[in-house]
C-alpha cells in the first residue's frame, strides 16, 4: 500500500516574467514503511515537490494538474488528495505536523531562536493530539530520548543556540516525529553537518522509522546519503523525471544519460589516482595566454614552500565585563607543526571547529598568532611571515590568494565582474587599465566564462559560475599558492565535480601549490597529494593521500573514514559501529592517542612519511618527527 | 539576571559622568558666561554702580576658578565657596536669567515634560504596532498602501502647523482652550479631579503632534522588520507543524520583530524633548523645551547644564528599560554567556 501517490503532478510560478513550470508531470509512489530518494541538482524542483506535499508552497505557485493523494495507513480517515485541499485551510492545517511532517536542511535557522526546544517541540502535540502542556511536556521529553538526546529532561528547558548544529537537527526531528506522522519529508537533512554528525542522524532517521513504522521520502542531491537511505530512487531534473526504480537497479544498471553523468560526478575512495571526474558540463580550460606571463618561481618543486612551526592561536570567547574573572579563551590551533611544499596540494581535513580554516588564514595572515612561526618561501629562503612589513607584506599579497567557501556572499554584489577581476591588480598598481581589461578577459577566459560577461553582477551568475568567478579573482595576481576554503562545500555535486577538475587543470597549468581545507575526505581524496587531518585545534595525521586513506592509524581519522557515506550499495555504512561523539573528544582517545590539556601534541613518524599525534609515544623513546 | 541588572545598573555611572562632563565642556565653550557678557554690556553702557554686586556673584558661582574646578563644583566633587554644594548634594544651581534657584524654574515643568513624554511614547507604541502588524501581513495590499500614504504624511506635515490646525479644529469642535496644558482657571488651583480630567483632554493635541512622526517611523520599522522575519525558515518550520496563521504570527516573527521597537524606548526620548520645543512654544505647554531653548540663548549655563542633563537621565533610564526587557524577552541576550564558555 502506498501511503503517499502522486500522479501527474504539474506546479506553475507565475513570476514577473510569465508562468514558469517548476514541476512537470510528475508521478510517483512512496510505499508504506519505506524509504524513497529523490534525488536531482538544486532548482530541479525537489523542494517544490516537497512543499507541494507539505501545502506550503507559495502563493505565486498553482498546481495546475495532478494529484497527490495521501492515505494514512494508520488513519481512520480516507484517503484526501492534498492537491485539491485549499493550502491554510482547516483540512490542511490538521495534516500538516500531523499526519505529514517535514525536516529542513539548515538546523541553524529552523528553530525558533526565542523559544525552548521543548516548547516549540510539544506546541504539535498540544494541536495535533489533544493533549495539555503538562502532558506535551512528558511526551516532548519522550521523544527527545528516542533521538538520543544527551540529557531529555534538561533538554526541555534548552534554547537552541545552546545547542550545536547536530543537536539542533536531533530536535528538528523530534519536533517532526511527535504525532507519530505517517510520512516523513527529509529535505537535504544533513547537507548543513559534518560528516560524523551525518552518519549519525541518518543512523537516527532510520532507528526511528523502524520504530514507528513510517515512510520517508529523503531529498538530497549526495548520493552517498541515496545508497545508504533509500530503497526506491527517483531522479529528477529540470522538473521532470529521468529515472525512477529500486536503489539496487539504478545504481547497478543506470539507463538514463543523466543519471549516468551524476553518478560519475560524484568523487570516491576507491578511483584510480588519474582518474578523473566526469562534470555534466565540463569547461574547457584556455591557460595559453596566462601560461607565459606567469612569473617563473625559484622555489624548486617539492621544496618546502610554507612551514608552521608550532603554531599557537588562542581565541576569547567573551571579553571580560567590567566585573567579571578572566575571560574564558579556547585554542583554536595547538601547536601545530606543518609543511606544505612547492607544486603540492595539501588537504586539511576536519570537523567544523577543528581550526582548519582558522590555520588557513593564519598562513594568509588575516589573523595573528600567539606563539610559533610561519615561514614562507620566496625564493631566497624562508621568511617570517608575520613579520612582514610594507612592499614585502603586500609582494606576500600577491604570492598568496584565498578561495571562498560561499559563492554568493564573498562577491561584492554591487561590483560588476570585470571590477571584481580588476580591482587586485589597481591595488597592487599592475598594467595600464588596458593590459588590466585585457587581463581580466583572459582570466574569464581561463575559467571557462564568457568574457562578455564581465559587464554582469554577480546575482545573475549560478553558485557554480560565481565560484569560478572567485577562482579568477584569486587567480588575478598570478599567486604561487592559493588556500581553497571548503570552495565546493555550498555547490551540487555535479558542479562540484566540474570545479574540482578546474581546480587541478589550473594547478598543472599555472604552477600553482594548494592548501585545500575541507570536512568532505571523498573531495580532498580525490585532489590531495597529502593529508593533514585535524581536530579540537590540533593535528592528528598528516601523510600521503594514499596512505591515510587505506591505512588511518588515529582514532579519529579512522572515525571520520568510516562515516563517509559511499555512493555505492555494496559498501554501507556501518552504523552498528558509530559510538556517538567519542572520536572527536581527544581525551577518551585510546593510548597512546590521549591529548588532554597542557600535554604537547606531538607528532611521531608511525610508518614512513605517516606522522600520527601520539603524545603516549614520545614517553616511551620513540622517534620525534617534525612532519616533513 | 540579577546580577545582569546590577551591573547595568552600575555601568550607568561612568556614562553619567561622561555626559555630565560633556555637557558641561558644550556649554562652557563659547567665551565667556552669562555675567561676564552682562559686566561688558554694562561698562559699554558707561552703568558701573551694579559691576560690584556682579563681581560678586562671579565669586559667589565660582566662575572665576579653572575650568575643571568649575566643572567639579557645579557635580559637587569639590569644595566651592559655600564648601561642597553641587548636583550631588541635590542643588541643581542657579539661574541668572530668572534669578531664582533652578529648582523652583524648572520644577514645575519636569512632571508635566515626563508626563506628556510618556503619554507620547504610549501613543506612538498603541498606534503603531496594530498598523505594522497589519501592512506586514497584508504587504501592497489597499489597506498597506493606505496607511503608508498617512504615515508619509504625517512625517512631512511640519509638526506645528498640525499643532496649529488640531488646537483649532479641538476649539470648534469640543470647545478646549487653545494652548497650555489645562484650561486658564485652573491654573494656580489646588489638584482636583476637574483639573485632572482637564490636563488630559489638553494633552491630547499635544500627544498626536509630537507623536505623529514617531509613528509613522514606527510603523515602516515595524513593517520592515516583521517582513524580514516572515520568510525566515523558523517561520516555515511553525507553519510545517499545523499552526494557524493568526497563532504562528504571534507566536514566532512577531516576538523576534520586537526587538527593535523595544530597543527604541531610549532612543525616543531625547529626540522627543528636542523635537518639541517648537511644538510647546506654538502650543505654549509649560515643558522644560522652551525653557532650555531660552537657557541656551541667554548662556544661563546651570540652566541648560542641568536641563541637558536631566534628559540624559531620562534617556539612559529608557536605555535600562529596555535593555531590561530585552533581556527579559530574549533569551539569546540573558543567556549569550552562558551559552559561549
Amino acid at each position: 500500500m502506498n501511503v503517499l501517490s502522486i500522479d501527474g503532478l504539474t506546479v506553475d510560478f507565475n513570476t514577473a516574467e510569465g508562468k514558469v513550470r517548476a514541476v512537470d508531470d510528475v508521478s510517483f509512489a512512496v510505499p508504506e514503511n519505506k524509504t524513497v530518494a529523490l534525488v536531482g541538482e538544486s532548482g530541479s524542483g525537489k523542494t517544490v515537490i516537497s512543499q507541494t506535499i507539505m501545502g506550503l508552497l507559495p502563493t505565486m505557485a498553482d498546481i495546475t494538474e495532478g494529484h497527490v493523494v495521501l492515505s494514512d495507513p494508520h488513519g481512520k480517515v480516507p484517503p484526501v488528495d492534498i492537491a485539491t485541499l485549499d493550502r491554510k485551510g482547516k483540512t490542511m492545517r490538521s495534516l500538516r505536523g500531523n499526519r505529514i511532517s517535514i525536516i529542513f536542511q539548515e538546523p541553524m535557522t529552523s528553530l525558533s531562536p526565542l523559544h525552548t526546544i521543548g516548547d516549540q517541540i510539544g506546541e504539535a502535540a498540544v494541536l495535533h493530539r489533544d493533549c495539555s502542556a503538562a502532558e506535551a511536556r512528558d511526551l516532548t521529553q519522550e521523544m527527545l530520548r528516542l533521538v538520543q538526546f544527551p540529557d531529555p529532561k534538561r533538554g526541555l528547558d534548552t534554547y537552541p543556540f545552546e545547542l550545536s548544529g547536530g543537536l539542533r537537527q536531533r530536535a528538528m526531528i523530534a519536533m517532526a516525529m511527535i504525532c507519530h506522522p505517517a510520512l516523513l519529508i527529509a529535505d537535504e537533512p544533513t547537507t548543513a553537518l559534518d560528516v560524523t554528525i551525518q552518519a549519525e542522524i541518518l543512523k537516527l532517521i532510520k532507528d526511528v522509522q523502524a520504530e514507528l513504522k513510517m515512510s520517508v521520502l529523503m531529498i538530497t542531491h549526495d548520493f552517498g546519503v541515496v545508497a545508504n537511505m533509500a530503497d526506491e530512487v527517483v531522479v529528477i531534473y529540470h522538473g521532470r523525471i529521468m529515472e525512477k526504480g529500486t536503489a539496487q537497479d539504478l545504481f547497478s544498471n543506470p539507463k538514463h544519460d543523466y543519471l549516468k553523468a551524476l553518478l560519475n560526478a560524484v568523487p570516491s575512495f576507491n578511483m584510480d589516482r588519474d582518474e578523473r571526474l566526469m562534470p555534466i558540463r565540463p569547461i574547457e580550460v584556455k591557460a595559453d595566454s596566462l601560461k607565459q606571463r606567469g612569473t617563473a618561481s625559484k622555489v624548486a618543486p617539492g621544496q618546502p614552500l610554507v612551514e608552521m612551526h608550532d603554531v599557537v592561536k588562542e581565541f576569547t570567547l567573551r571579553k571580560g565585563g567590567l566585573f567579571s574573572t578572566k575571560p574564558a579563551s579556547v585554542r583554536a590551533l595547538d601547536m601545530i607543526n606543518l609543511t606544505i611544499k612547492k607544486g603540492e596540494c595539501l588537504g586539511l581535513v576536519g570537523e567544523s571547529g577543528s581550526g582548519k580554516t582558522t590555520a588557513a588564514k593564519a598562513i594568509l595572515r588575516a589573523i595573528e598568532i600567539e606563539e610559533g612561526t610561519i615561514r614562507y618561501n620566496h625564493g631566497s629562503g624562508l621568511e617570517n611571515v608575520h613579520k612582514l612589513r610594507g612592499p614585502d607584506l603586500l609582494d606576500y599579497r600577491r604570492r598568496v590568494q584565498l578561495i571562498f567557501q560561499d559563492p554568493f556572499s564573498s562577491l561584492n554584489p554591487r561590483m560588476t565582474v570585470n571590477d571584481i577581476l580588476t580591482e587586485p591588480l589597481q591595488i597592487h598598481n599592475i598594467g595600464t587599465a588596458a593590459e588590466q581589461a585585457e587581463r581580466a578577459r583572459s582570466l574569464m577566459d581561463l575559467v571557462g566564462l564568457d568574457p562578455r560577461f564581465l559587464r554582469r553582477y554577480p546575482h545573475s551568475f549560478s553558485g557554480g559560475q560565481r565560484q569560478r568567478i572567485g577562482i579568477a579573482r584569486a587567480l588575478a595576481l598570478n599567486p604561487e599558492f592559493i588556500l581553497c576554503d571548503e570552495p565546493t562545500s555550498a555547490l551540487d555535486v555535479s558542479v562540484q565535480a566540474q570545479i574540482l577538475n578546474l581546480l587541478q587543470d589550473l594547478k598543472r597549468d599555472l604552477n600553482l601549490t594548494y592548501l585545500f581545507v575541507s570536512h568532505n575526505l571523498a573531495v580532498v581524496d580525490y585532489i590531495a597529494d597529502r593529508i593533514a587531518v585535524m581536530c579540537r585545534g590540533r593535528l592528528v595525521e598528516v601523510g600521503e593521500t594514499r596512505e591515510v586513506v587505506s591505512n588511518p592509524l588515529h582514532p579519529y581519522t579512522r572515525a571520520l573514514l568510516s562515516a563517509v557515506p559511499e555512493p555505492d550499495l555494496n559498501t554501507p555504512l556501518d552504523f552498528a559501529a558509530l559510538d556517538a561523539n567519542r572520536a572527536s573528544e581527544p581525551g577518551e582517545w585510546p593510548e597512546p592517542f590521549r591529548v588532554v590539556d597542557g600535554i604537547e601534541p606531538v607528532l611521531i613518524e608511525m610508518e614512513p612519511n605517516h606522522f600520527v599525534c601520539a603524545p603516549g609515544m614520545k614517553t616511551r623513546g620513540a622517534l620525534e618527527g617534525t612532519a616533513a | 539576571m540579577i546580577y545582569y541588572m546590577v551591573r547595568r545598573i552600575l555601568t550607568m555611572i561612568p556614562t553619567l559622568l561622561v555626559i555630565s562632563f560633556l555637557i558641561f565642556l558644550i556649554i562652557e565653550l563659547p567665551a565667556g558666561d552669562y555675567i561676564s557678557n552682562q559686566i561688558a554690556a554694562l561698562r559699554t553702557s558707561g552703568e558701573s554702580a551694579s559691576i560690584a554686586k556682579l563681581e560678586f556673584l562671579r565669586k559667589e558661582f565660582a566662575l572665576d576658578r579653572p575650568f575643571f574646578e568649575r566643572y567639579l563644583i557645579w557635580i559637587g566633587a569639590w569644595p566651592g565657596p559655600n564648601g561642597f554644594d553641587g548636583l550631588l548634594q541635590g542643588n541643581w544651581g542657579w539661574s541668572f536669567e530668572f534669578d531664582k534657584p533652578v529648582n523652583e524654574v524648572v520644577g514645575p515643568t519636569l512632571p508635566l515634560t515626563i508626563v506628556l513624554n510618556f503619554a507620547t511614547i504610549l501613543f506612538v507604541y498603541i498606534v503603531s504596532f496594530p498598523i505594522g502588524m497589519y501592512s506586514a501581513t497584508r504587504q501592497y495590499s489597499w489597506g498597506d498602501y493606505g496607511f503608508t500614504f498617512l504615515g508619509y504624511l504625517g512625517l512631512a506635515v511640519p509638526n506645528f502647523l498640525l499643532g496649529l490646525i488640531l488646537l483649532y479644529l479641538f476649539n470648534r469642535w469640543f470647545g478646549l482652550s487653545v494652548g497650555g496644558l489645562m484650561a486658564p482657571e485652573y491654573i494656580d488651583q489646588p489638584f482636583s479631579f476637574d483639573k485632572l480630567m482637564s490636563i488630559l483632554a489638553h494633552l491630547i493635541v499635544p500627544t498626536i503632534v509630537i507623536g505623529t512622526s514617531g509613528t509613522a517611523a514606527m510603523i515602516r520599522r515595524l513593517r520592515a522588520n516583521l517582513l524580514d522575519e516572515l520568510h525566515k525558515q523558523y517561520v516555515t518550520t511553525g507553519r510545517a507543524k499545523g499552526l494557524t496563521e493568526r497563532k504562528l504570527l504571534t507566536k514566532y516573527p512577531l516576538r523576534m520583530a520586537l526587538n527593535p521597537f523595544i530597543s527604541d524606548i531610549g532612543n525616543l526620548i531625547p529626540s522627543l524633548v528636542s523635537g518639541s520645543v517648537i511644538v510647546s512654544v506654538v502650543l505654549n505647554l509649560p515643558t522644560v523645551g522652551p525653557v532650555l531653548l531660552s537657557a541656551l540663548q541667554s548662556q544661563d549655563q546651570f540652566l541648560a547644564g542641568f536641563i541637558l542633563l536631566f534628559v540624559a537621565v531620562l534617556t539612559l533610564f529608557g536605555m535600562l528599560v529596555s535593555d531590561i526587557l530585552l533581556a527579559v524577552l530574549d533569551p539569546r541576550i540573558r543567556l549569550g554567556g552562558r551559552a559561549a564558555s
